[in-house]
């Protein structure tokens, strides 16, 4: 059945080709007038038989700062797979402002393109200093060639700066990043995203591991971010949660199982159930 | 005085280009100059030796720079040095001319000896010095090439790389010990006769390779250090701590791996090339996945990531195999086995490692 559904698109007479079509660049042609900046419609992802996204159907606004809760084999590392190119879904369609299919495009192309990605564990590049974790993470030409001469201009010094003082490491730039504590690892984590200009920040469990204090600077952080970008914050601290939460969106084996400001998603009947067992 | 700066804050390399300008001038001086009676005099065969350890520590340097930057361990760079051998190898061989055994002024000998009548295409073009010294840098460059877009672009990482790596050393081993390759059989390519017009065995003309070789060395340190304090570095570098960090950072690493890979192979090949005139044999010997294992320790003994480090390993692994080949000859390889565990096990970061830690220690 699958080769006749290929035949099937191939042979559509409404629409060009997809080699045809032209190449939509990431940055100018990014389309989010309806108020979305990235959709997710009806994926589901499927390893050997187990559904880790079952029809997930999700809408991030632009400039939204949104939660994802859900509890472990809820779906939510698979779906930051998906937005970012690791995983390829087996149906659905992933859209990044209305235009640009990001099924279609490399995990290079979708980070260069505005879409940062922090992981669950914080990697840095630990060898390397706190300064060139960042200049390595800006926003530039990253082919081979202009990189093998590459020199940082001024202006682009002042953005490392400005990240730094941002992040809170001002005073740490000169050490390797390996010799950071786990909370400043995960802040230069987050200002590597913010070298790379990215419209949207997935971030994965910021606060794992993080003391009270570091958590709620964390927390500052996130939220001073929104606005300017899109930050999507996957939580299983809930206290974390809700002192950063607009909207929150509950994941239940692999779907979204309720959405709506915190107080409205703990009063649900099917999220209380989920959570606290039957 | 731009070397100056550049060299600014790298002491070891300071160090090691400081000794290469020293031997240019005092080994040409030592064997021309002073006459053969005088104790100071140096024998062309220590000079002959003495190129052949640079020929090494060349091949050193561009393995550190993948392994110890990278993180690729290639176990078979070994064959980008033969590759590059062989290529120069077929040069001097078309210039023997006339004057081999059987007097043939087109063929070999072993292709006469072979009953050939005419030259294998892949020959021709290597009568010509340049066309030979493209292919020293092209071949090794196109197999790497190759070899690396597929492994790099399937995500083949860490051993099981090394492990491809050491079987494509070895078919290609296999294949040159064929006859019906066309380059000499079991026993490759020999007695050369001259290089450029100038005899090989002429004194004068083994200074000249000497040279050369330290030329090439220098010439290759200075651009493996551009490159590593390059942006391009600090990306191999962090490809090598944390791949699918850089990858989401938006770097294309398949393509970084891929290119350091060729330069490196280049690296190798230079190397295998200028090594072949001065032993004056290129066989498929070359080619024994050992070779590249044994270079591999010599990167490891001196010290990773550091590209002095690796020269001096090669030169002081390869001066102890000189010594200890001569005078207990059985030893060698416990020695050599012993080494890498002891290596491995007190001094992960080799010799230069140990100097170091000594220094911050007394500092």
């Amino acid at each position: 059945m699958k080769s006749l559904d290929h035949l099937r698109e191939t042979m559509r007479r409404d629409r060009v080709f997809d080699f045809m079509m032209p190449r939509i660049a990431f940055d100018p042609d990014l389309d989010t007038r309806h108020g979305p900046i990235l959709y997710l419609e009806d994926v589901t992802v499927s390893f050997d038989g187990f559904k880790a996204l079952n029809g997930l159907t999700l809408y991030i606004d632009d400039g939204e700062l949104r939660c994802i809760i859900g509890a472990n084999g809820a779906g939510k590392t698979t779906m930051m797979d998906v937005i970012t190119g690791k995983t390829r879904p087996d149906s659905g369609s992933v859209y990044f402002g209305q235009r640009i299919d990001l099924l279609r495009r490399s995990e290079t192309d979708i980070a260069q393109g505005g879409i940062g990605r922090k992981f669950q564990k914080p990697t840095v590049f630990e060898s390397h200093s706190v300064y060139e974790n960042l200049e390595l993470a800006m926003a530039s030409n990253k082919d081979v060639w202009p990189t093998l001469f590459a020199r940082l201009s001024g202006a682009e010094r002042d953005r490392i700066d400005e990240v730094l003082q941002t992040i809170g490491l001002g005073a740490e730039s000169r050490r390797p990043a390996g010799l950071l504590s786990h909370g400043q690892k995960q802040w230069l984590e987050i200002g590597m995203l913010l070298m790379q200009n990215p419209r949207v920040l997935l971030v994965d469990e910021p606060v794992a591991g993080m003391t009270g204090q570091e958590a709620e600077r964390t927390a500052e952080l996130l939220t001073s971010l929104a606005g300017e970008h899109s930050v999507v914050v996957v939580e299983h601290d809930m206290e974390f949660v809700r002192s950063i939460a607009r909207k929150v969106t509950v994941l239940h084996e692999g779907s979204v199982l309720a959405e709506g400001s915190m107080t409205e998603v703990q009063s649900d009947t099917r999220v209380i159930e989920v959570y606290l067992g039957e | 005085m731009l070397l100056t700066r550049f060299m600014h804050s790298d002491r070891g390399g300071s160090i090691l280009l400081g000794l290469l300008l020293l031997a240019a001038i005092l080994v040409p001086l030592l064997n021309l100059a002073v006459p053969e009676s005088s104790p100071l005099h140096l024998p062309t065969y220590t000079v002959t030796l003495m190129g052949k350890y640079l020929c090494y520590a060349l091949l050193a340097l561009a393995l550190d720079l993948v392994w110890g930057y990278c993180g690729i361990l290639s176990l078979g760079h070994g064959a980008f040095f033969a590759l590059g051998g062989y290529a120069m190898g077929m040069h001097l061989m078309r210039q023997v001319g006339d004057r081999g055994v059987y007097g043939n002024p087109e063929l070999p000998d072993f292709m006469v000896f072979l009953n050939w009548q005419e030259l294998p295409w892949y020959w021709y073009g290597f009568d010509m010095f340049w066309f030979a010294v493209l292919m020293v840098l092209l071949i090794p460059g196109l197999l790497a090439f190759v070899f690396g877009w597929f492994a790099f672009r399937s995500r083949v990482t860490g051993v099981y790389l090394s492990i491809m790596t050491q079987a494509l050393t070895f078919a290609l081993m296999l294949a040159f010990f064929r006859n019906e390759m066309g380059f000499g059989g079991n026993n490759g390519l020999t007695d050369f006769k001259d290089i450029l017009g100038f005899s090989l065995q002429a004194d004068s003309t083994r200074i000249g390779l000497f040279l050369a070789s330290v030329i090439a060395l220098a010439g290759g340190y200075l651009a493996c250090r551009f490159i590593v304090n390059s942006k391009f570095g600090r990306v191999i570098v962090a490809i090598r701590d944390a791949e699918t960090r850089t990858r989401f950072v938006g770097y294309q690493v398949e393509r970084y791996k891929l290119w350091l890979f060729v330069f490196s192979a280049v690296l190798a090949g230079i190397a295998g090339a200028l090594y072949v005139p001065q032993v004056g044999i290129i066989n498929p010997g070359e080619f024994a996945p050992l070779n590249s294992i044994e270079l591999a320790i010599w990167v490891a003994v001196g010290g990773r990531g550091t590209l002095y480090g690796a020269a001096a390993g090669a030169l002081l692994v390869n001066y102890a195999k000189t010594y200890l080949t001569a005078a207990m000859p059985e030893v060698w390889l416990f020695a050599l086995g012993a080494l890498f565990v002891l290596v491995t096990i007190l001094l992960p970061k080799g010799i230069i490692g140990l100097l170091q830690r000594r220094r911050e220690g007394s500092a």
